[in-house]
C-alpha cells in the first residue's frame, strides 16, 4: 500500500431492483486505497467493478456498508455535498470519453475549472498545462468530432487532471482504443500518477491496462476474489 | 492581472447554455427563426392596432369631435326618433367661444334625397361655413349657387347615392312645425375622410340656412369645442361628452380586435413553443451522457435542470436578437409606408384609414419580449424537470429509455 488511506470500504453491499426482485451487484466489499495508488478493479462484465467505481465516485449510494472517500462517508452525503466532492477532488475518465461534443478541446478541459473559483488567466494556464501533459496543445480549438479516439481520450484525461484531483476514476478507459493509443494514454496516466501523486483507480478487463497496474483487485460475482501487488 | 472572478452557477449556466446552443447549429437556428418570426409578427400586429387606435382618435378629433362635444340631452345617434326633438337655443355661455372659432354649433335633422329618381334617407347637418375647427371643408358652402342650396357630402355618400360634384338633387325635410318642405341642393364639394359618422348618409349645409329651413333660429343640436382644459359641465339642455366618452367605441373595437389577435399570437407562440419543447425532450434523451457527465464533473442534478432551462430560454434571447436584425428595419419601413388594407374600409362604421401606420412603443416591445421569454422558460423547464429524476450512472451510459 502507498501512503495514507484515502478510500476505506467496509462491508459494502449494493443491490439493484430488477422487476419485482433484486440483483446484488456488490456482496460485502472490504478495501482500502492509499494516496498515489495506480490500482485496478478487474473482472468480467457483471462482477461489480463499475458499480464499485460509481460508489467511490459518489455517483451512486451503497445499500449497506460504508464507503469513506477522502474522509467523507458517501452514504451520508447530500446531493450538494457529493457534487462538491466530485467537483473539487475527483476526476472521471469514461470508456466513451463523454466529451461535450459542441465544445472545443479547450472548453472541454476548462469545464471543471468553471465550477471552481479560478480567474480566466488561471484557467487558461491550467488548461494549457493539462493539454501539455497529454500532448494536445495544438488541438485547443478542435472539437471532439474532429479528433481521433486516442485524442478524445487524452482530452478526457486532461479534463480529469486539470484541477489536479486527489483521485481519478477510470472506467474501461481503453475499451474503444487500439493498442498503440491504449499504451500511449496509459503511459500518460502513469506519468501523471508519478509526477502529481494522483491516485488512479481503473475498472477494466483489458490486458493492456492490467499490465500497467501496480495493484490488481480481482472481483468475482460482487466479491473481492483476490489481490495482487506488483513491485515496479 | 485579472481580478479574481467569482463565477456563480447561473453565470456558468448562461455561458454553457450559450456554447451549447451555438454549437447545436441548425437545430438551434430553426427554433430561433420560428420564435423570432413570432416576435416580429406580434409586435407588428400590436403596432398596427396601436397605430389604428391613434389614427382613428386623431381623425375623429380633427374631423368630428374636436376635444369634446356638448349634446342636446335628447340626442341619441342610435335612435332616429330622438333627432326631431334634439335641439335647443344656443346657450349664452357658448357664444364667446363660438365667436372666437373655438366652438362649432351643429343642427341635425332627418331628411330624404331623391338622387336619380330614387329615394334615400339622409341626415341633414347644419354647420357654420366659417368654422375652421373641424377639417370638414365647410368654406365650400359659401359657393355661389343659383336656385339651390350649396351642400357638401363625403366620398362614401357620393358613391352610394351616385352623386358627383355639381350634381343637383331634391332634399326633403320636415320643419319644427311639422310641415314637410323641399328644396334643390347642389353638391359643391365631395370630401374624403376616414370618419364614417360624418360621411355615410350625411348632407352638410350651412347652419344659417338649416336654421331657417327648420324654423329653428339660433338653435343647435350639438357643439364641438377646441379647448378640453376648461372646467366644463352640463350647460342648460346640453350635456358634456368628453373625448374619452366619444372615442369609447374605438377603444371597445380595439379591445375586441386585440382579443381576436391574441388567438393568433397564441397559435404563433404555441408553434414556436412546440418546437422548443420538442427540442428539449429530444435533448434530454439524446444528451443523457452529457447530463451524466455534468453530474460526474460536479453539477447537482438540479443545476443541470437549470442549465437546460436556461438553454431553452436562451432561444428567446437569440430570437429577440435575430428579430431585431430583420425586424427593426421592417418596423421602420412599415412605420413609413404603412399597411394598406386590401379592401374598402370606408363602410366599416369605424374610423379606419385605408393605410394604417403602426406605432411601436418601448412598453410594447418590452412586454412582448417578456411574455415570450417567460413562456419559453416555462416550456424549457417543463421537460427539463425529468433530469432531476435521472440516475446519473445510467445517464452516463445513455441507458435511460
Amino acid at each position: 500500500m502507498e501512503n495514507s488511506a484515502i478510500i476505506q470500504i467496509n462491508q459494502l453491499i449494493k443491490r439493484f431492483p430488477i422487476g419485482k426482485g433484486e440483483f446484488t451487484a456488490l456482496k460485502g466489499i472490504n478495501l482500502t486505497f492509499g494516496t498515489g495508488e495506480f490500482a485496478g478493479l478487474i473482472g468480467p462484465s457483471g462482477s461489480g467493478k463499475t458499480t464499485l467505481l460509481n460508489i467511490i465516485g459518489s455517483l451512486d449510494m451503497p445499500t449497506e456498508g460504508e464507503a469513506i472517500v477522502l474522509g467523507k462517508s458517501i452514504s451520508k452525503l447530500s446531493a450538494k455535498e457529493s457534487a462538491k466532492l466530485r467537483k473539487e477532488s475527483l476526476g472521471f475518465i469514461f470508456q466513451s470519453y463523454n466529451l461535450l461534443q459542441v465544445h472545443t478541446v479547450f472548453e472541454n478541459v476548462e469545464f471543471p475549472l468553471l465550477l471552481l473559483d479560478y480567474t480566466t488567466t488561471e484557467r487558461k494556464k491550467m488548461v494549457m498545462d493539462a493539454l501539455e501533459w497529454v500532448g494536445l496543445t495544438d488541438k485547443v480549438k478542435s472539437k471532439p468530432p474532429q479528433l481521433s479516439g486516442g485524442e478524445c481520450q487524452r482530452v478526457a484525461i486532461a479534463r480529469a487532471m486539470v484541477k489536479k484531483p486527489s483521485l481519478v476514476l477510470a472506467d474501461e478507459p481503453t475499451a474503444n482504443l487500439d493498442a498503440a493509443n491504449s499504451h500511449n494514454i496509459l503511459q500518460t496516466m502513469q506519468n501523471l500518477n508519478r509526477e502529481l501523486k494522483t491516485t488512479f483507480i481503473f475498472a477494466t478487463h483489458d490486458e493492456k491496462v492490467i499490465g500497467y497496474l501496480k495493484r490488481k483487485i480481482i472481483l468475482k460475482d460482487g466479491l473481492v476474489d483476490h489481490e495482487e501487488w506488483i513491485n515496479q | 492581472m485579472d481580478k479574481p472572478v467569482k463565477l456563480n452557477a447561473m453565470k456558468i449556466a448562461f455561458k454553457l447554455a450559450f456554447r451549447n446552443l451555438i454549437g447545436a447549429g441548425l437545430r438551434t437556428w430553426l427554433n430561433v427563426i420560428v420564435l423570432s418570426f413570432s416576435f416580429v409578427v406580434i409586435i407588428w400586429m400590436k403596432g398596427i392596432l396601436v397605430g389604428w387606435d391613434h389614427q382613428a382618435k386623431n381623425d375623429m378629433e380633427q374631423w368630428e369631435i374636436g376635444k369634446g362635444q356638448f349634446w342636446h340631452n335628447q340626442y341619441d345617434p342610435y335612435d332616429a326618433f330622438t333627432i326631431t326633438d334634439s335641439h335647443a337655443p344656443i346657450p349664452n355661455e357658448f357664444k364667446p367661444e363660438i365667436e372666437k372659432g373655438k366652438m362649432v354649433p351643429m343642427l341635425f335633422a332627418q331628411g330624404t334625397i331623391y338622387p336619380h329618381g330614387r329615394m334615400q334617407t339622409a341626415m341633414i347637418k347644419g354647420i357654420p361655413s366659417s368654422q375652421t375647427l373641424l377639417k370638414i371643408p365647410t368654406h365650400k358652402l359659401d359657393s355661389t349657387v343659383t336656385d339651390a342650396i350649396p351642400a357638401i357630402i363625403g366620398e362614401v355618400m357620393a358613391r352610394s347615392s351616385h352623386l358627383e360634384k355639381g350634381s343637383r338633387v331634391i332634399l326633403r325635410w320636415r320643419d319644427s312645425k311639422g310641415t314637410f318642405d323641399a328644396a334643390e341642393i347642389e353638391i359643391v364639394d365631395i370630401f374624403s375622410t376616414t370618419v364614417p359618422t360624418i360621411d355615410v348618409a350625411q348632407v352638410w349645409i350651412n347652419l344659417k340656412t338649416m336654421q331657417e329651413k327648420l324654423l329653428l333660429p339660433e338653435q343647435a343640436s350639438l357643439f364641438s369645442f377646441a379647448n378640453a382644459e376648461e372646467n366644463r359641465s352640463t350647460v342648460g339642455d346640453f350635456k358634456l361628452k368628453t373625448k374619452k366618452e366619444l372615442t369609447a367605441e374605438i377603444d371597445a373595437m380595439i379591445k375586441t380586435k386585440n382579443k381576436g389577435q391574441s388567438v393568433f399570437y397564441i397559435i404563433l407562440l404555441l408553434l414556436a413553443m412546440l418546437a422548443i419543447f420538442d427540442t428539449q425532450i429530444l435533448s434530454i434523451f439524446r444528451r443523457q451522457k452529457e447530463i451524466g457527465t455534468y453530474v460526474a464533473l460536479g453539477y447537482t442534478r438540479q443545476q443541470v435542470v437549470t442549465l437546460f432551462t436556461v438553454e431553452g430560454a436562451m432561444h428567446a434571447v437569440l430570437a429577440a436578437a435575430l428579430a431585431a436584425v430583420y425586424g427593426v428595419p421592417f418596423f421602420i419601413w412599415q412605420a413609413k409606408v404603412g399597411f394598406t388594407i386590401p379592401m374598402d374600409t370606408s363602410e366599416f362604421g369605424m374610423a379606419i384609414a385605408p393605410t394604417m401606420y403602426p406605432i411601436y412603443s418601448m412598453g410594447l416591445i418590452l412586454s412582448t419580449t417578456l411574455i415570450v421569454l417567460l413562456t419559453t422558460s416555462v416550456v424549457s423547464y417543463w421537460p427539463a424537470r425529468r433530469i432531476a429524476k435521472m440516475n446519473p450512472t445510467e445517464a452516463l451510459r445513455g441507458k435511460i429509455q
